[in-house]
């Protein structure tokens, strides 16, 4: 089927997530979406599959204009999404599954329903045990279930968003043959990832957004730098450099492994220095939080050893790892790492581990005015936590850290800031590592990552790549080993392929 | 005992039980579909005083069984109302209202204290009351009895063989998943809560008019029968069947604290009667053991073999609740 959309616009507040977007794919394609985080990849595939209304805008369907009111009532038209993470009910069997939400009669025919599905699979190269329980499969499995159902319900337009995330290589294999025997069957296939090397092999053209809009599309061969600069391209403004790691081994991690949900970390081995800055790169559900979380005793590591200076800390849990000199600042910040409903002295307070049942009050004030103080917050002691803006709740949030804190471990700590605040937060940072603590960061900010770092660690799909110097690192570099490609080999920038930029009409 | 004598209490502990079983099945169908209606105490209770006065008024059980039921969809429609509608806390609109019922049906109850009103008759079936030892236990009772039978096999086939059986699950388990699939959540919830009510507040009468007879205000013996249905509704997993079961079993206690009474002279009686409460929470806590997240810490440190060996047991043992049980569901 072929899909077109016409000037997609969304809006979140003031965030334009999808800004005019004009798109035109033909039958029997398998176009891959590139994008990095936020660039509105997921809103409009959101909207295509009925999801979420656009605010305004075109979508047709073998040239006839579609509203389409609910993702039901997408698959009705023929389009059907499979999403990062299956929508589908883990505790039921695989025919249950396949059977919600299908139309029949009262008493559904589960050997009718299998057979079908089965007829469907075979062609495609897919097995499916349907008396299993959908959370005793994997997730590459329950992938090929929810495909299934989809095709078996009528789709002939396929989204996928982030498939082989999770997925082993050997499904990844034969998810891509499915894909492709469905693209010659006439369906067409939006593929969305950021994994390029996926995209160069799967993909029959390409489109890349950026900041809500299309901003180029290509067709294969596709020239992998070309790609990198239209998903990231931005102005890189050089900032000095602040630097005070020692060679002095502070935190010692020794064949660490974790899990967490659907993400496996791969056993990593590293020693973090005192005052050093370590960032954390790679698109989000890559591990690096997992990575963080099980240095914070949050995620109980399954493997390895995790040593503060003498201290062994291997599977203690959270306030031991904290009681040691340990901190962690979650991204979220009102969900996770303040209390709505709270004063920034309330907060303080409950910080303070003193002995006595009644609070003291007036301490707690001076307290908070002096780190308000400390930290430039816009507030005042009674000010609630919820009434701050981004940045000075986070602000707040890091003027909570106990000062002796050795190692502060920090989830996108500028991520919603605005530069004036980035700038602030960082020389505030960089005065705790003057006194000898060591900061680990994840951020998905390139530029941040180079600018900050002492070194960098890549996060891909669980494994991780470096540590790389980030003195030495370009943002092309960083771009390329998220997106899962190895720099260490040959022909990066091949300058041979050709590459269409601007509107390309098929 | 003797062989007829057990037979006779047996199948009392069935009739006994029925009230709990039809209560548990009504509110485990609410809850399937993801709310909680705690108001489950005070619906008995008024529904069950509501019932008495109006079967004594007008002469009519029927009237009384219908009056029953629809006090129970009332209050039901109340928590839903509060709950999915206004977005209020389930715990918070439930509790209330169990307090409230509670209160109301002792404070309107008051002129019809003790007042002989009617009673369900005992029917035994033709024929089938013959069979041996089967024909005592399960075809000698009033019709209510028969009822709770016929639901728990009715509510069993709904939720896992018919089509509609699927959404409910669905709609309870992942809300975002079965709209994705055209499910109407908002609705269905709205049915299931007020249907199950409705099962709620037929277990009122079932005692008054039935089970135990008359309506003597705070002594009638009803106050805390809600709070075990509750219990065991995540004992039994949210299956009607599973849940039947866990109903005979209370009565089965409650039946041997009255029976094994004399020949255990040195325990109080109140210890007795009371045991059934404190072994029902005890099983609840044993089941749910395995959900526990210091359980998982001692697990990951055991070697890989034992620790598969000790996870699947206390897999089986545990009850997985609907996991959006309590989390209102807004389609963005």
């Amino acid at each position: 089927m072929e899909v077109q959309v016409k000037q997609i616009r969304k809006h979140f507040g003031p965030v334009k997530a999808n800004d005019g977007i004009t798109l035109s794919v033909p039958a029997g394609a398998i176009v891959g979406i590139l994008g990095e985080n936020g660039a509105g990849k997921s809103t409009l595939m959101k909207i295509l599959s009925g999801f979420q209304p656009a605010d305004s805008g075109e979508i047709l369907l073998d040239g006839k204009a579609v509203t389409l009111r609910s993702p039901a009532d997408a698959i009705r038209h023929g389009v059907g999404m499979l999403h990062q993470d299956p929508l589908d009910f883990p505790p039921m069997r695989v025919v249950d599954n396949l059977l919600i939400g299908a139309p029949g009669r009262l008493i559904p025919r589960r050997g009718d329903a299998a057979q079908a599905v089965a007829d469907l699979a075979g062609p495609l190269g897919l097995t499916l045990d349907l008396k299993a329980e959908v959370g005793s499969l994997t997730v590459g499995e329950r992938q090929q279930l929810e495909l299934l159902r989809l095709l078996w319900l009528g789709a002939r337009v396929l989204i996928l968003d982030e498939p082989t995330t999770g997925i082993s290589a050997t499904q990844r294999e034969q998810l891509f043959g499915t894909l492709r025997r469905l693209a010659e069957q006439g369906k067409t296939v939006l593929f969305v990832s950021h994994k390029l090397e996926e995209v160069q092999e799967l993909c029959t053209r390409v489109a890349v957004l950026r900041q809500g809009r299309l901003i180029g599309e290509a067709l294969p061969p596709f020239r992998v730098d070309k790609l990198v600069s239209m998903m990231f391209e931005r102005e890189v403004t050089p900032g000095e450099r602040l630097s005070c790691a020692t060679g002095d081994t502070l935190f010692r991690l020794t064949d660490v492994s974790a899990e967490q949900g659907r993400i496996k970390l791969d056993p990593f081995s590293m020693d973090i220095h005192r005052g050093e800055t370590i960032g954390l790169a790679g698109m989000e559900g890559s591990g690096q939080a997992v990575f963080l979380r099980s240095c914070a005793g949050l995620v109980a590591t399954t493997g390895g050893r995790i040593q503060l200076e003498d201290v062994d800390l291997t599977g203690k849990n959270y306030h031991h790892f904290k009681k040691k000199g340990v901190a962690y600042v979650p991204a979220a910040r009102l969900e996770e790492g303040l209390i709505p409903g709270l004063s920034i002295t309330e907060h303080v307070l409950l910080t303070q581990h003193k002995p006595g049942f009644f609070i003291d009050r007036e301490s707690g004030r001076k307290l908070a005015q002096q780190r308000i103080g400390d930290y430039n917050i816009k507030g005042t002691p009674a000010s609630p936590v919820e009434s701050l803006s981004g940045g000075n709740q986070q602000r707040t949030l890091l003027a909570l850290v106990r000062p002796g804190a050795k190692v502060m471990l920090l989830e996108q700590p500028t991520r919603g800031l605005d530069i004036e605040s980035v700038i602030y937060l960082w020389t505030k940072l960089k005065e705790r590592c003057n006194d000898g603590g060591s900061i680990v960061f994840t951020s998905s900010d390139l530029d941040e990552l180079l600018r900050y770092s002492d070194r960098i660690l890549v996060f891909f799909a669980g494994k991780v790549s470096g540590p790389l110097d980030a003195k030495t690192t370009t943002v092309d570099q960083l771009g390329y080993l998220i997106g899962g490609r190895d720099i260490s080999g040959t022909g990066i920038f091949d300058e041979t392929d050709p590459v269409q930029e601007g509107g390309l009409d098929g | 005992m003797d062989g007829p004598t057990l037979l006779v209490g047996l199948a009392g502990v069935l009739a006994t039980s029925a009230p709990i079983a039809v209560a548990s099945i009504g509110e485990s169908l609410a809850e399937r579909s993801g709310v909680i209606n705690l108001s489950v105490n005070g619906t008995i209770l008024l529904s069950a005083m509501g019932s008495f006065a109006v079967a004594v008024t007008t002469g009519s059980l029927v009237l009384g069984f219908i009056l029953g039921a629809i006090i129970g969809a009332v209050v039901a429609l109340l928590v839903a109302f509060g709950s999915i509608t206004l977005r209020r806390s389930q715990v918070a609109v439930g509790f209330v209202l169990t307090l409230f019922c509670r209160d109301l049906s002792y404070f309107l109850g008051n002129p019809f204290m003790g007042d002989k009103g009617p009673r369900l008759a005992e029917h035994g079936i033709p024929l089938l009351q013959r069979i041996p030892i089967l024909g005592t236990l399960i075809f000698k009772h009033d019709v209510m009895t028969y009822f709770s039978f016929v639901l728990i096999i009715v509510a069993w086939w709904w939720v896992y063989r018919t089509r509609p059986g699927l959404t409910l699950r669905a709609i309870g388990e992942r809300p975002e998943a079965a709209f994705a699939r055209g499910a109407r959540v908002n609705l269905l919830r709205y049915t299931y809560t007020v249907v199950g009510g409705a099962l709620v507040g037929l277990a009122g009468p079932m005692y008054s008019l039935s089970v135990k007879a008359g309506w003597k205000g705070t002594i009638s013996g009803l106050d805390g029968l809600g709070w075990i249905v509750l219990a065991i509704v995540i004992f039994g997993a949210w299956n009607p069947v599973r849940v039947a079961f866990g109903a005979y079993l209370f009565g089965l206690l409650q039946w041997l604290s009255v029976v094994l009474q004399p020949s255990l002279q040195g325990i109080p009686s109140q210890v007795l009667q009371v045991a059934p409460f404190p072994l029902m929470i005890l099983t609840l806590l044993f089941v749910n053991v395995g959900n526990a997240e210091w359980v998982d810490r001692i697990l990951a440190s055991l070697p890989e073999a034992s620790r598969k060996r000790v996870a699947k047991i206390l897999r089986s043992l545990r009850v997985v609740q609907p996991r959006s049980l309590g989390v209102p569901f807004e389609p963005d």
